[in-house]
């Protein structure tokens, strides 16, 4: 197991002060910080080889290429996946993005009589299936899809203590596609995406999952999920901003058709028309972010340095910790799971009688900061009858000093407020 | 700390909301919404015989949400368009302020204790959301001030 002490010292962001007190970061799932290691990647490639990839001969474009491809490689093998099926983009919301335009693209060019893989011809009579607990982007861009094609939406509802109520005959005949969250990121909850990805091919289905909260947390082999595509970003995993994954099976990145057009992405250009380069090239339309794939390679060797598997370890025993002192708060009620049985390391609570912006500002006045509102998951909220929650979500440099932190701040919320303030609803 | 924010004004209005779901002949209601914590209002304007608003809210959200609502509704009911305009004019200039501004007691009454407000950017929406759906319901209802002060 690592020592939490000694590599907080990777991580210079975690000794500045807030609000004239010590900061306690406990928001790594909105985003993580960043080690020197994976900064030093960045600049160290700005300063000594930066250059435009694929193109151009020189020798900086030679070395640009060389390490932007090798970034690909290493952040391929940090999830077992075959490099041709790693495309760069610019976060996991426009990864899911580039699913949901493939369907809506290739529905739009078999309208005008193209031919196009039938796989991605979705229309009315069609379900694409998602869950209840599902961040925004992994929603809204299929009820987009619904609106354009004449699909139907339809959910796998959450059960009282958070877990998928996965009822049959909500993946049907009907259904084309499937996409699930690994992670809830407000709940979390980790789902059985494995049954869930076998039941979508079961009736013909593609199938994709959302791994933002789970890649980062614990091993991950995106071949055993049995997906078709998952997503992820590179900014909660220790890496940069302006990065993310899309993974797909190489059969099907190469009938897709494209999502952003453009230079980079093509084989042959006339006035006419244009075809495409294989995958990834094909989805890597313009100018790539190459200091960020740089940066989040160097992310994935630091977390393989720390073995994936002592990463889920240690957030599991701070889950642990942080549900049993929560539980011994009065007024205080967890939303998702209770034990850490398939749960991540994000947990959500409320606080009686304290609005949850008033409860984050309050520990932020502690120095402690933690996510306030829906978390982008504003029908999980509403499942749970609760206008939002503040959420304490942790990674490899928090310890049980840090949750202490935030359990004294959730008190002197309670105490600031009154224990029984009496809001007159 | 927080003592700067959560003036004792603030709470007592959280706490003991006034004008909230007032039964009113309405002509007008704007429904906002702060999509980033989901923070709900919904503000209702009439007008008395006299020519004076009437205004009603109800909604969900935070302390400061809650209290200055509470807080505009006080402020604007029984006033002119014309008498509110000044008022809903220093709120706005008093959020915008970065707790540089002095406000003025005479026109903001007890809205002054929402000054420490202006210098945590993230609560700003709180507090004016309920100040943006009495702007929107006015000029539905075309109860905007006829005339300005400016040249006054």
């Amino acid at each position: 197991m690592f020592d939490v002490n000694e590599l907080r010292a990777d991580f210079p962001i975690l000794s500045r002060s807030v609000r004239g007190v010590p900061l306690v970061y406990l928001d790594s799932g909105a985003t993580s910080q960043k080690p020197t290691q994976v900064l030093d990647a960045e600049r160290h490639f700005y300063e000594n080889s930066n250059a435009v990839v694929h193109r151009g001969a020189h020798a900086l474009a030679e070395e640009a290429t060389d390490a932007y491809e090798r970034a690909r490689q290493t952040i391929a093998s940090f999830v077992g996946a075959h490099v041709d099926e790693v495309v760069f983009t610019k976060n996991a919301t426009e990864g899911i993005n580039l699913v949901a335009y493939a369907f809506s693209n290739a529905t739009d060019k078999a309208r005008q009589g193209l031919d196009v893989d039938q796989r991605f011809v979705i229309g009315p009579g069609d379900s694409i299936v998602v869950t209840e607990m599902e961040h925004h982007a992994n929603l809204v861009p299929w009820q987009e899809l619904c609106a354009k094609t004449g699909a139907h939406l339809r959910w796998f509802g959450i059960t009282e203590e958070g877990r998928l109520n996965i009822e049959p005959g909500v993946i049907d005949s009907t259904t084309k596609f499937v996409s699930v969250v690994h992670q809830s990121n407000l709940l979390g909850t980790i789902n059985p995406v494995r049954e869930i990805m076998d039941m979508a091919h079961a009736v013909g289905a593609l199938g994709m999952v959302d791994l933002c909260q789970s890649v980062p947390h614990m091993p991950v082999n995106v071949h055993e999920l049995g997906a078709d595509f998952a997503s992820w970003s590179g900014h909660k995993m220790l890496g940069p901003t302006g990065i993310g994954i899309l993974w797909g099976r190489a059969e099907l990145l190469n009938v897709m058709p494209p999502f952003l057009t453009g230079g980079s992405m093509i084989e042959m250009v006339h006035m006419e028309q244009s075809t495409y380069a294989p995958a990834p090239q094909r989805f890597e339309a313009g100018v790539p972010m190459v200091a960020q794939a740089i940066g989040l390679a160097r992310a994935c060797e630091y977390l393989t340095d720390l073995g994936m598997e002592n990463v889920f370890q240690h957030e599991q025993e701070l889950t642990a910790y942080t549900l049993a002192e929560l539980g011994k708060l009065p007024g205080v009620r967890v939303i998702g799971p209770l034990d850490t049985h398939d749960r991540g390391s994000a947990v959500s609570f409320v606080v009686d009688g304290i609005h949850p912006h008033d409860v984050g500002h309050l520990m932020d006045s502690m120095g402690v900061a933690v996510r306030v509102g829906h978390h982008c998951c504003w029908p999980t909220c509403r499942r749970f009858d609760v206008p939002a929650t503040t959420r304490i979500t942790t990674y490899i440099y928090n310890d049980k000093s840090d949750i202490d932190q935030a359990i004294a701040g959730i008190k002197s919320a309670q105490e600031f407020f009154g224990a029984t303030v009496a809001v007159s609803a | 700390m927080s003592e700067d924010l959560y003036q004792e004004i603030i709470l007592d209005h959280y706490k003991n909301p006034r004008g909230k779901r007032v039964e009113i002949d309405s002509l007008a209601q704007s429904h906002q919404v702060n999509p980033t914590c989901g923070d709900e209002i919904t503000v209702e304007i009439g007008q008395n015989s006299d020519g004076t608003l009437l205004v009603s809210y109800d909604g969900q959200g935070c302390s400061i949400s809650q209290a200055s609502a509470s807080v505009m509704s006080e402020l604007i009911n029984g006033k002119t368009p014309e008498q509110a305009a000044p008022i809903q004019a220093a709120f706005m200039e008093l959020m915008k302020s970065k707790g540089q501004l002095e406000p003025d007691e005479e026109v903001l009454e007890d809205a002054i204790a929402f000054a420490g407000v202006s210098k945590y950017p993230a609560r700003i929406k709180c507090a004016l959301i309920s100040w943006m759906a009495l702007s929107d319901a006015q000029i539905k209802a075309s109860l905007t001030a006829k005339t300005t002060t400016r040249n006054e």
